[in-house]
């Protein structure tokens, strides 16, 4: 690497401030007096192994969180061999003028504006070594912006195996900077990179507006570097943004999307400045009769294929891989969507089957652990807070974790081999109609298993305004814990006849899919209103999962869940319990459960709701199961057994449950439980938001409240209305 | 709209060669399509439709890039012969 002024520091002006840096100049004298690197940036286009490169680099010692205020995940980790210096994995992209948020906070990082999130002191631009061009493009933007930067040449085993060579040293010849050559997936070339690493010194920025920055190899027009010149001027006079990266801010509002605003994507910048720049933009011409964006791309893009060719050797005909092989059935007309359906009846039944052992012993484990509470604190309030509340609290959130796990394993190996994108591919026009997402499928048909692992998993889908609809919609997939509540109103209310309740049953599965898909495309029209964004999607070669690290990762954010959205439903349990346990024994001593909960606060509840639920042919017995389902729908048959007298250990299949429901009479004799009202009550429970830990993982997901309380009001309105409907209609027509 | 093999790339055939000619410059998404390496000059081909017709899939620079037609109607190609 070559050095500026050695013997004298630059220009307080270019010199940047912060921790770790200097001047610096390449010779064994000073390299120990000069800083090394701490913080290094992993930057690549997705599908470039970067996350296996991360991997490597880090070991375990990884963090998974959230850039604060949106849904991003951050990775970042310490990095094995180099003590003291953390690796920051950011979001893939394609290029720095981004497209999405993911594609923004990479950009925000890497110029310094992110409000959290400092610029790291270097980079390494992970490239895939067998898709040369592309990814060299968004190389040469990263070169641009003045950081000490290495190449990793990724995937270097994929070009060996097609017989193919690649001249590294040539490559780093051209570009300027260091190239490694690495296979991440089998380990090569990682000790190297280490390396590399730790020879890097920290440079000060060579940012004076017009001087070519080490990398430029491409050039576009004289008025192309003329305009560059005069709004680098300009930002220069209004020392704004930091001289690193000053340049390639200028050539971003010659070539990018100008002085759009932050949100959508522009450079944030203040009002006046905004103003200036775009006066020259508009004297000369830009975003109007001069498409410099074309002229910068296609400039970049004839370097890169004149050096890609100088560096490799690559077989002009197209051969078809074993990839396109897999294509021709996984994307078939008729084979693609019976593969894809196959797929994905494996991974709903594993999500619903496969996790209930481990659901079971959980329970079970929570029941010993409360049982064993109790035999050390004996009775009294504290006892049974800590037991009903905190302890049974704790059981509802990790009893999700099975799920969980098991549904991230899958969806990451469906990404990491991947065919996630064929899936994509094939189901986006259904999905599309629906103003759904292609992506947005697996997180809907898990919903039927339960939503809150689905909701997690909307992360893989890219627009944000999809994904929103994706999250809101999923609750209205019948997930399992409803399943209990419509086999005993069915059992009980609807005969004996298997084909008439499997025909009722499926119609309430039936009514939840149908809402949800009008629900979105509702949603798209009114509330989320926008753009569609573009559908492109890379298409990767079929690849080998890498098991560990993403079982790994598939721990990490399964952690994330304990801690964030448990808390919530713990909390919630904990006030839940209070509400059926308080006022204690009015006029009675622990008898009958049933008295009990019957003038709880709870009951009181029931009671007040009566009037409102009436109309829906409920009474308030069944208001008190609708409250108590705030817990987890299921626990609407328990409660049913504890109001009526059957005890609290009763399931759908209790005979003596059924006979009571069946029983039951308002004040007047009328029958409460009518196959009417039976439908009316399903009916309410396929619409309503009922589910706490629903709510806590929107919570959790959309990282605010507004979302959850929005999805909360407008199923609940939507189950009301819905309920009425049914009963006032069937009234109406004479089925009372 | 034929005039010596010129068409848009959603009206190829599977499995037919071409090259870009021009990318039509309707703001971001044209951009979009050119930062992916769809530029005048490069060759593409059309692998399949999707099994319901939309989107394409398409070959460029090496590698596979699946798009819908109203994006790829932007795009304009010339045949290759044989």
């Amino acid at each position: 690497m070559s050095s500026k002024n050695p013997a004298q520091p630059p220009p307080l002006s270019t010199r940047r401030e912060g921790p770790g840096l200097g001047v610096h100049e390449i010779g064994p004298s000073t390299a120990e007096h000069t800083p090394a690197v701490r913080r290094i940036a992993l930057v690549g286009n997705p599908n470039s192994g970067k996350t296996t490169l991360f991997n490597q680099l880090t070991g375990l010692r990884q963090k998974v969180g959230n850039y604060p205020g949106v849904t991003v995940e951050r990775h970042e980790g310490s990095m094995v061999g180099c003590a003291g210096v953390r690796v920051i994995d950011l979001p893939g992209c394609y290029s720095l003028d981004p497209r999405s948020l993911d594609e923004r906070v990479a950009r925000d990082v890497l110029m310094g504006w992110h409000v959290k999130e400092s610029a790291p002191d270097a980079v390494i631009v992970v490239v895939d070594a067998s898709n040369l061009e592309r990814n060299l493009f968004l190389a040469t933007q990263v070169l641009e912006l003045n950081l000490p930067t290495l190449i990793a040449c990724n995937m270097i085993d994929v070009v060996e195996g097609r017989a193919e060579s690649m001249d590294v040293a040539g490559l780093a010849a051209e570009l300027g900077v260091p190239v490694v050559a690495t296979a991440a997936s089998t380990g090569r070339g990682i000790e190297a990179l280490r390396t590399a690493v730790r020879r890097l010194r920290t440079e000060s920025g060579a940012a004076t507006p017009g001087s070519y920055p080490r990398s430029r190899g491409w050039a576009a027009s004289g008025r192309f570097d003329e305009a560059v010149r005069e709004i680098g001027a300009v930002l220069d006079e209004g020392e704004a943004f930091d001289p690193r990266v000053r340049e390639a801010v200028a050539r971003l509002l010659v070539s990018g999307p100008g002085t759009g605003d932050a949100e959508g994507g522009g450079v944030p910048m203040p009002a006046r400045l905004r103003a200036r720049i775009q006066q020259v933009r508009d004297v000369r011409g830009l975003g109007r009769d001069w498409n410099a964006v074309a002229e910068a791309t296609e400039a970049r893009y004839r370097w890169l294929g004149e050096l890609v060719a100088r560096v490799t050797s690559r077989s002009a005909a197209a051969r078809a891989s074993w990839s396109d092989r897999i294509d021709h059935w996984a994307c078939h007309r008729v084979w693609g969507l019976v593969i894809f359906s196959g797929l994905m009846a494996v991974m709903f039944l594993s999500v619903f089957s496969w996790a209930e052992p481990a659901m079971a012993g959980i329970e079970a484990l929570v029941r010993q652990l409360g049982a064993g509470a109790r035999a050390v604190l004996g009775q009294g309030a504290l006892a049974d807070l800590l037991v009903d509340g905190v302890i049974a609290g704790v059981g509802n959130v990790v009893v999700f974790f099975p799920q969980i796990c098991i549904l991230f394993l899958f969806i990451a190996l469906l990404e990491d081999s991947g065919y996630m994108a064929r899936a994509a591919f094939v189901m986006d026009r259904v999905m599309a109609g629906a103003g759904l997402a292609g992506k947005s499928f697996i997180p809907l048909l898990s919903s039927f298993a339960c939503a809150v692992p689905a909701i997690m998993a909307t992360r893989t889908i890219e627009s944000r305004r999809d994904r929103l609809t994706t999250i809101l919609v999923a609750p209205l997939m019948s997930c399992s814990a409803r399943l209990p509540v419509y086999l005993v109103l069915i059992s009980a209310l609807f005969g004996p006849s298997i084909w008439v309740r499997s025909l009722i049953l499926f119609s309430m599965y039936g009514l939840g899919l149908a809402t949800a898909l009008g629900v979105a495309m509702v949603l798209k029209r009114t509330l989320l209103k926008g753009p569609t964004p573009m559908f492109l999607l890379e298409l990767p070669p079929y690849r080998r999962p890498q098991v560990w690290g993403t079982l790994w990762q598939m721990w990490q954010r399964s952690k994330v869940f304990l801690v964030q959205a448990g808390s919530i439903i713990l909390a919630l349990s904990v006030v839940l319990w209070a509400l059926a346990y308080f006022p204690r024994g009015l006029g009675r001593h622990g008898g009958d459960p049933g008295a009990q909960l019957r003038q709880s606060y709870l009951g009181r509840i029931g009671q007040v709701l009566e009037p409102a639920i009436a109309p829906l042919g409920f009474d308030w017995k069944i208001g008190i199961g609708l409250a108590a389902s705030f817990a987890a729908r299921e626990v609407f048959v328990s409660t049913m057994g504890v109001v009526y007298g059957v005890g609290d250990d009763v399931d759908e299949e209790s005979l003596s449950l059924r006979e009571k429901l069946i029983a039951a009479r308002w004040p007047d004799g009328r029958k409460v439980f009518t196959p009417l009202v039976g439908i009316s009550l399903m009916v309410f429970y396929v619409l309503a938001c009922q589910c706490m830990s629903t709510l806590a993982v929107v919570r959790r997901e959309t990282n605010s409240w507004r979302w959850p309380a929005f999805m909360f009001a407008y199923m609940t309105g939507l189950a009301y209305v819905g309920s009425l409907v049914v009963y006032q209609g069937g009234r109406a027509l004479g089925w009372g | 709209m034929s005039d010596s093999g010129t068409t848009t790339l959603d009206r190829l055939p599977p499995g037919q060669s071409a090259r870009v000619t021009a990318v039509s410059d309707v703001g971001h998404r044209a951009t979009r399509l050119m930062e992916m390496g769809l530029l005048p000059g490069v060759a593409v081909r059309l692998t399949r439709l999707a099994p319901l017709g939309d989107p394409i899939d398409i070959q460029v620079r090496g590698y596979h890039l699946s798009l819908r037609a109203a994006e790829a109607k932007l795009v304009t190609v010339r045949r290759d012969e044989f």
